[in-house]
């Protein structure tokens, strides 16, 4: 087979160092298996009493899933760097967002309407 | 067309780093619903609220969303390998399960909209179904570009050199998909515990 560029691929993307440890289909599945196992110990928080550490284990748990999806099926951790801070950068403003938000709400007394 | 056409001199292709371009700002599309939502939290103007949620079902629809990454992914490699027939197959696949979260959507918001949560009822109510329906709609795009690209691979219009295509529909599948991740602990888990 050629080595050569695909018509989608340019050059410099394959020269990427990082761009050959690409997961193969059996990481596919494993990733998605822990997903899965994230998914029931987020839901089992509706069924079972977690106490105080409920919401923070579930904004541990989808931290971990967003970065898991992000990072290997989105192949942010094995792609070029500015894509990753592309995202984040537009997720880091949408946090702002909302902390400029909620500043207004309080500084508002509580009334947004 | 040449592989020098789209090299830049970021040394990077123009449309995938336009589709990230893309991504990050549609952050800041959803940070404003779920900001809105998460203020609005209370402001059910007396209605219904959070208590029509119905957990055990969201999850399962949740499930079936995540899981269409891994059959996403799947084709993308499968049209890396230059397998067309397999690509194919998992594109369907992931077609399908988005359906069915989508077919689980509407089933949820008619259950909601029938024990009377009305967009127009509450800002609560206005921000829940603004929130999760344009999430709906970019599922239904994102469905919409799966089946494009299973017609023109089938047509021969997408050849098994052009993974790019495959990586770009992927690309905005899973962030359908993380978004969705977001949502489903923010608008429907954490406000549960909470209430409870």
């Amino acid at each position: 087979m050629s080595t050569a560029p695909t018509q989608d691929s340019p050059p410099s993307e394959l020269e990427n160092p990082r761009r050959g440890h690409h997961p193969t289909p059996r990481d596919y599945v494993r990733i998605a298996l822990i997903l899965a196992v994230l998914t029931a110990l987020e839901v089992s928080t509706y069924f079972f009493e977690f106490g105080p550490l409920g919401i923070p284990v579930l904004i541990v748990l989808m931290i971990v899933k967003f970065l898991m999806v992000a990072g290997f099926f989105m192949h942010l951790r094995f792609d070029v760097p500015l894509y990753t801070k592309l995202l984040y950068t537009g997720l880091f403003f949408a946090l702002v967002l909302y902390a400029i938000t909620l500043a207004v709400l309080v500084l508002d007394g509580g009334e947004l309407l | 067309m040449s592989a020098v056409a789209h090299e830049t001199s970021l040394g990077l292709d123009n449309r995938k780093l336009a589709m990230w371009t893309f991504l990050g700002s549609e952050f800041l599309f959803f940070g404003a619903f779920v900001s809105a939502y998460l203020l609005y939290l209370d402001r059910t103007a007396g209605g219904v609220g959070i208590e029509v949620f119905d957990i055990p079902f969201t999850s399962i629809s949740s499930f079936v969303l995540l899981m269409s990454s891994l059959t996403m992914v799947l084709a993308h490699h499968a049209h890396t390998k230059g397998d067309m027939r397999r690509m194919r197959m998992w594109i369907l696949a992931t077609a399908g399960q988005g359906a069915v979260f989508l077919g689980g959507q509407v089933f949820e918001f008619t259950v909601f909209y029938r024990e009377g949560l009305v967009a127009t009822q509450s800002p609560f109510a206005s921000s829940f179904y603004y929130l999760a329906g344009f999430h709906g709609i970019h599922v239904f795009v994102g469905i919409l570009m799966l089946l494009g690209l299973y017609s023109l691979s089938l047509t021969g219009k997408v050849k098994p050199n052009q993974d790019l295509k495959t990586e770009m529909i992927g690309l905005y599948w899973h962030f359908v998909d993380i978004i969705w991740v977001v949502i489903f602990t923010v608008v429907y888990l954490i406000p549960e515990l909470a209430m409870t």
